[in-house]
């Protein structure tokens, strides 16, 4: 399965796709790419005045490339018939730089197991200057249903 | 390995897994770790993962379907244990 069909697979939309491109992805990891749009409109209030991208839009971006597009990759590896959906179970996340509005970021993540339905990678976002800003290790249930 | 022995590693691992400390506290061989314990699917992984790496087993799709009460955990673990003693 290519990146562009991963891509179609994903089951979200604007205003909450957090991924543009899907540059690598294998059965150990993924790399993509997302530039924050910046009329997204949570901009607004986070925070009055001084637009700052919230930490949970920087995990969600991160599960959305590093735990999502891998984990429908590796299901349709083992069962190409059946829909995949992945539910989030938990994060640790650390963040270090600031994500402004308009700013691209790269999202790397590396399988650590897939084991009994469960995924769990760790994650790193970058800047386009190369720099960290956030990591963490996140995983979740990769399901045949949603709500499953 | 004794029965109790068993139900005491799996009492530690469940530990920081569950928020229901008075039911890891009476826990016993019928104790149902989802509704009894609260612990959801993704942290039953972890716990069947601790417990291969404690017993150095390897637990298979199949074992770990029936892995959902101390009972059937203990069965599991003393059967791979003795099918690893017998290699």
């Amino acid at each position: 399965m290519n990146a562009q069909e991963i891509l179609a697979k994903l089951p979200y939309s604007k205003p909450f796709l957090f991924v543009d491109e899907l540059l690598q992805i294998d059965e150990n990891g993924s790399t993509g790419t997302y530039t924050f749009d910046k009329d997204l409109d949570f901009y607004k209030g986070h925070f009055k005045d001084a637009p700052v991208t919230p930490g949970v839009i920087l995990t969600e971006t991160m599960a959305q490339i590093g735990l999502v597009c891998l984990g429908i990759y590796l299901s349709q590896n083992t069962n190409s018939e059946l829909k995949a959906h992945v539910m989030l179970t938990s994060t640790a996340m650390d963040f270090m730089k600031p994500v402004f509005p308009g700013e691209k970021v790269t999202v790397t993540a590396e399988k650590v197991y897939f084991r009994f339905k469960k995924l769990n990678c760790n994650v790193v976002m970058k800047n386009e200057a190369g720099e960290v800003v956030c990591k963490g290790n996140i995983s979740g249930m990769v399901t045949t249903k949603m709500n499953d | 390995m004794d029965r109790e022995v068993l139900i005491a590693a799996i009492k530690e691992i469940a530990a920081p897994y569950t928020e229901d400390k008075t039911a890891l506290d009476t826990i016993n061989e019928d104790t149902d770790f989802i509704k009894d314990l609260k612990i959801n699917s993704a942290n039953l992984v972890d716990i069947v993962l601790d417990l291969e790496e404690k017993f150095g087993i390897e637990i298979d799709n199949d074992s770990m379907a029936k892995m959902l009460d101390v009972k059937s955990t203990v069965e599991v673990i003393e059967a791979k244990l003795a099918a690893h003693d017998r290699k």
